[in-house]
C-alpha cells in the first residue's frame, strides 16, 4: 500500500465520532467574523453598525491577492465592530452579527453559477470573493494555490482526504455524505488548473469512503482514489505528493513546481456547492469530540458560532475536562477563551480530560534518533534540538530548519521529552524576523 | 651520510620556501589601517550589534572613514567614546545612552490570569499558542525570554514575573527588543521619564477587566501636559519624543491606573539581592 517515508503511527480515536452523521447546528443569537480567519492580509470591512446583513452577504472583500472575502453567516444585525478574542490568542477586529429572530435563514441568493462559459482567471476570483481557504486547518487561501505562475503546469490535483490527525472525522464524514459536491468542485479546479489527472487520497481507516468515491466517481472524469497506509503526517502537502505520485517536493519549492496542485476534501465540497447553489462559505463541517465532551458530533456550523455555544449544544463538558482544542491532537491550538469563533480553519474541537493531558519532565537527549527515523522531510530533530537549545538559530538555518513543516513527530517519538518542534517554531519565527528586518535593511 | 643528505634537503627547500613568502609578504601585502586595531581594542569588544555594525572590528573600521561616532558604541559608553575620539582627534558626538523600558506593569499581582500554561518555558512558544496565560494578549507573558537573551546580566525576572532591568547594566544592544514576542521593550533615552507602562489597544473597562495598570485611554495625561508632549494614538498616549526638555510629572498624578509612570533611573524596584549602583 501507498505511503511516505518515514513518520508515526499514533492511536487513531476515530471510533467516537467516525459513524455519527453530519448534523446542521442551530444558529445561536451571537455570532463573531473575526476579518482575519486565513493566511494573509485582513479583509476590508464593508459593513458598518447597525447594518441589517442577509446570510451569504458579503461583509468583508479581499484587501490584496492573499486575502478573501468575508460572508454574514446569518440574516440579522451588525451589533458591533470591535476587537475580539481571537482562536490565536490575539485580540482582533471582528464583525457582531446578532441573529433576526423571525428569518427564515434562508439563503438570499439561492441559484446555481454558469460556470462553463467563463474563463479561469474569472473563477479564481469567483473563488476568492468566495471567501475560500484550506479547511484543513492552516487556512491558506484558496485562490493562491491555484493560480499558476507563468511558466508552470498543474498536471494533477491531488484531492487531501487523508485526515491524519487522530480523533478528526469531519473531512471522512464529508466524503461520505457530500461526495456529489466534491466531484462538482473537482470538475470546476480542473476547468481552472487544465490540469490532466485528479488523485483523491484517502488514508486506509477509512474503508467505506474509499470504496463509495471509487463507485461514484462519474464516468466521464479522469481520475482515481489512491488508497495509503494510515500515517501521520500524511496530510501534510509534501507528504501527500510523495505517497500518491513518489514525486519529492524539493527544499523551499513548492507542489506547483513538481506539477502538483493539492486542496482538502472539505475546500473542494464547499466550492462545488458555491458553484452548485451559489453559497459562498458561511458554514462548515466540524468535528466536536474527544473524552471531556458529553456528546460528540460531526456538526455543520455556521462560521462564527461561538465555542461556548457550540460545546452547550454538545452537552457541555465533562468534570475533568482539562483542555479545549481547535484542530487535532498533533497540531491544534489550545483555547483560553470559551467566546472565540469556530473560524473557516477550525477542523475540529478536542476537548481533553486530566488522563489524556500530563506534563512530562524534560531529560537530557539519549542520541537514540527515533526523531530521526519519524521525522517526515528527512531533518535531524535531535542535533537542531541542541543548537536550539544554546540559540545557535544560524547554525539552525545550515541544517535546514526552514523545512520543518512543524507536525510534531519527533516531539511525539521522543522518549526524553524533549519539546523538539516546539523550539522550532521558535527558532522559524525569530529566523524569519531576522530575515524581514535584513531585507527591510537592504 | 644519510642524515646529512635529508638536513640539507630539507634546509635547502625551507629557504626557497622562505624566500618565497618574503616576496609574497612584500609584493602581495593588502594595507590595512593600523588605526583599525587601536580602536578595535579601545572597544568593549562584545560584538553585540547594538552600533548597526556586525561587530566591533566592523564598527572601527565606520568610526575611522567617518560614517559612524564614537559614541554610537553604547555598550562602551561615554568613556570609551571619549578615548577613542581623542585617539581619532574627533568629535565623540553626543548619542544619549539609552537603556531598555518595559511597556507593561501588569505583573501577575495585577493582570488577571486566564489559562494555565504548562508547555515549554519559553515566551516565544506561549505566543505561539494562544499568547500565553494572560487574559491581556499584549502583556508580558513572563517566562524569561529576555533574560535568557541578555548578554550582559541586566535583566532579572522579578518575584511578580515581569523582568527588571537594571539600567546601570543595559547597554541597549536591542536582543531583549528583537526577543519578546509581545514587542514590550523600547531603547529610551535614559533621561526619559515619561514612560507609558502599556501597550493595550483597547480603552476603558474591556480592558481594566484583564489588568489592573492598564492603560484605559481615558487621556488625562495628555490633557495635563503640556501641549503635544502627550499625543494620544491607538488609545494609548505617545509622548513626543522631541519634547523631552517639557517633560513634567503632573502627567502621571491623575492616571487612574498608573499605567504612565515617572521613572528616574530604574523603572522597578529591584530584588534586594541585586546590586544597583
Amino acid at each position: 500500500m501507498k505511503t511516505f517515508r518515514h513518520g508515526i503511527h499514533p492511536g487513531d480515536y476515530k471510533d467516537l465520532t467516525r459513524h455519527i452523521a453530519i448534523e446542521r447546528m442551530p444558529f445561536t443569537d451571537e455570532l463573531v467574523i473575526p476579518l482575519s480567519q486565513h493566511l494573509g492580509a485582513p479583509s476590508r470591512l464593508l459593513v458598518k453598525e447597525g447594518d441589517k446583513v442577509y446570510r451569504g452577504q458579503i461583509i468583508g472583500e479581499p484587501a490584496g491577492f492573499v486575502s478573501i472575502g468575508q460572508h454574514a453567516p446569518v440574516t440579522g444585525t451588525v451589533k458591533a465592530i470591535e476587537m475580539r478574542h481571537h482562536p490565536s490568542g490575539k485580540l482582533v477586529e471582528s464583525v457582531i452579527i446578532s441573529r433576526d429572530p423571525y428569518s427564515p435563514q434562508t439563503f438570499y441568493n439561492e441559484h446555481a453559477m454558469e460556470w462553463e462559459s467563463l474563463t479561469p482567471g474569472e473563477l479564481i476570483s469567483l473563488i476568492q470573493h468566495g471567501g475560500f481557504v484550506g479547511l484543513g486547518g492552516a487556512a491558506f487561501p484558496t485562490h493562491v494555490k491555484l493560480s499558476v505562475p507563468e511558466g508552470k503546469k498543474a498536471k494533477f490535483l491531488i484531492i487531501n482526504g487523508v485526515e491524519c490527525e487522530p480523533y478528526l472525522t469531519s473531512d471522512h464524514r464529508v466524503m461520505l455524505e457530500q461526495f456529489d459536491d466534491v466531484f462538482y468542485g473537482i470538475r470546476i479546479l480542473e476547468k481552472v488548473l487544465g490540469c490532466e489527472r485528479f488523485y483523491i487520497g484517502i488514508e486506509n481507516n477509512k474503508d467505506d469512503a474509499i470504496a463509495l468515491l471509487n463507485k461514484r466517481i462519474p464516468a466521464d472524469m479522469n481520475g482515481e482514489v489512491v488508497a495509503l497506509q494510515t500515517k501521520y503526517p500524511q496530510g501534510a502537502e509534501k507528504m501527500l505528493i510523495e505517497a500518491v505520485l513518489k514525486r519529492e517536493v524539493p527544499s523551499g519549492k513548492l507542489p506547483i513546481d513538481v506539477e502538483v496542485v493539492v486542496q482538502n476534501v472539505g475546500t473542494i465540497a464547499g466550492i462545488g456547492m458555491m458553484f452548485r447553489f451559489g453559497q459562498p462559505l458561511i458554514e462548515r463541517v466540524v468535528t466536536i469530540t474527544g473524552p471531556g465532551i458529553e456528546k460528540p458530533s460531526n456538526l455543520l456550523i455556521p462560521i462564527g458560532t461561538k465555542l461556548a455555544d457550540v460545546l452547550d449544544y454538545c452537552g457541555g463538558l465533562k468534570e475533568n475536562t482539562r483542555q479545549v482544542l481547535f484542530g487535532g491532537p498533533m497540531m491544534g491550538a489550545p483555547q483560553v477563551y470559551m467566546d472565540v469563533p469556530i473560524m473557516k480553519g477550525t477542523s475540529g474541537i478536542l476537548c481533553l480530560t486530566d488522563e489524556e493531558v500530563t506534563i512530562r519532565e524534560e531529560y537530557p537527549c539519549i542520541r537514540c534518533l527515533r526523531c530521526v527515523d519519524a521525522c517526515p522531510v528527512y531533518l535531524n530533530p535531535s542535533r537542531l534540538g541542541a543548537l536550539a537549545k544554546t540559540r545557535d538559530y544560524e547554525g539552525m538555518l545550515g541544517y535546514h530548519v526552514m523545512d520543518c513543516v512543524e507536525c510534531g513527530s519527533c516531539s511525539y517519538v521522543c522518549p526524553s521529552n524533549i519539546p523538539l518542534v516546539q523550539r522550532f517554531r521558535v527558532a522559524k519565527a525569530l529566523l524569519r524576523e531576522k530575515q524581514a528586518k535584513q531585507r527591510k535593511a537592504s | 651520510m644519510s642524515p646529512l643528505i635529508a638536513i640539507a634537503f630539507i634546509g635547502g627547500l625551507s629557504l626557497i620556501l622562505a624566500i618565497i613568502l618574503a616576496v609574497a609578504n612584500s609584493k602581495l601585502k593588502v594595507f590595512e589601517d593600523p588605526r583599525i586595531d587601536t580602536v578595535e581594542g579601545m572597544l568593549p569588544g562584545a560584538n553585540c550589534g547594538a552600533c548597526g555594525q556586525p561587530g566591533c572590528r566592523a564598527f572601527a573600521e565606520d568610526v575611522i572613514s567617518g560614517n559612524s561616532q564614537p559614541s554610537a558604541c553604547s555598550v562602551g559608553g561615554p568613556e570609551t567614546a571619549e578615548k577613542v575620539a581623542t585617539f581619532l582627534g574627533i568629535d565623540p558626538g553626543s548619542a544619549v545612552r539609552k537603556v531598555a523600558r518595559l511597556l507593561c506593569a501588569g505583573g501577575t499581582d495585577k493582570a488577571v490570569k486566564a489559562a494555565e500554561y504548562a508547555g515549554f518555558e519559553s515566551c516565544r512558544a506561549a505566543a505561539a499558542v494562544t499568547g500565553g496565560p494572560k487574559a491581556c494578549s499584549y502583556g508580558c507573558i513572563g517566562l524569561a525570554d529576555c533574560e535568557e537573551v541578555c548578554d550582559f546580566d541586566a535583566i532579572k525576572m522579578l518575584p511578580n514575573g515581569l523582568p527588571f532591568v537594571n539600567a546601570t547594566k543595559c547597554t541597549a544592544c536591542g536582543d531583549c527588543v528583537d526577543v519578546c514576542p509581545k514587542g514590550l521593550f523600547e531603547l529610551m533615552p535614559v533621561n526619559r521619564h515619561l514612560v507609558v507602562q502599556c501597550k493595550s489597544a483597547l480603552e476603558g473597562d474591556k480592558i481594566l477587566e484583564m489588568c489592573e495598570v492598564a492603560c484605559t485611554a481615558c487621556s488625562r495625561c495628555a490633557a495635563d501636559a503640556p501641549e503635544n508632549l502627550i499625543i494620544m494614538k491607538n488609545n494609548l498616549p505617545v509622548v513626543n519624543p522631541d519634547m523631552l526638555d517639557k517633560e513634567t510629572e503632573i502627567a502621571t498624578l491623575r492616571c487612574p491606573t498608573g499605567a504612565i509612570a515617572w521613572v528616574e533611573e530604574q523603572q522597578f524596584k529591584p530584588l534586594s539581592k541585586e546590586k544597583v549602583e
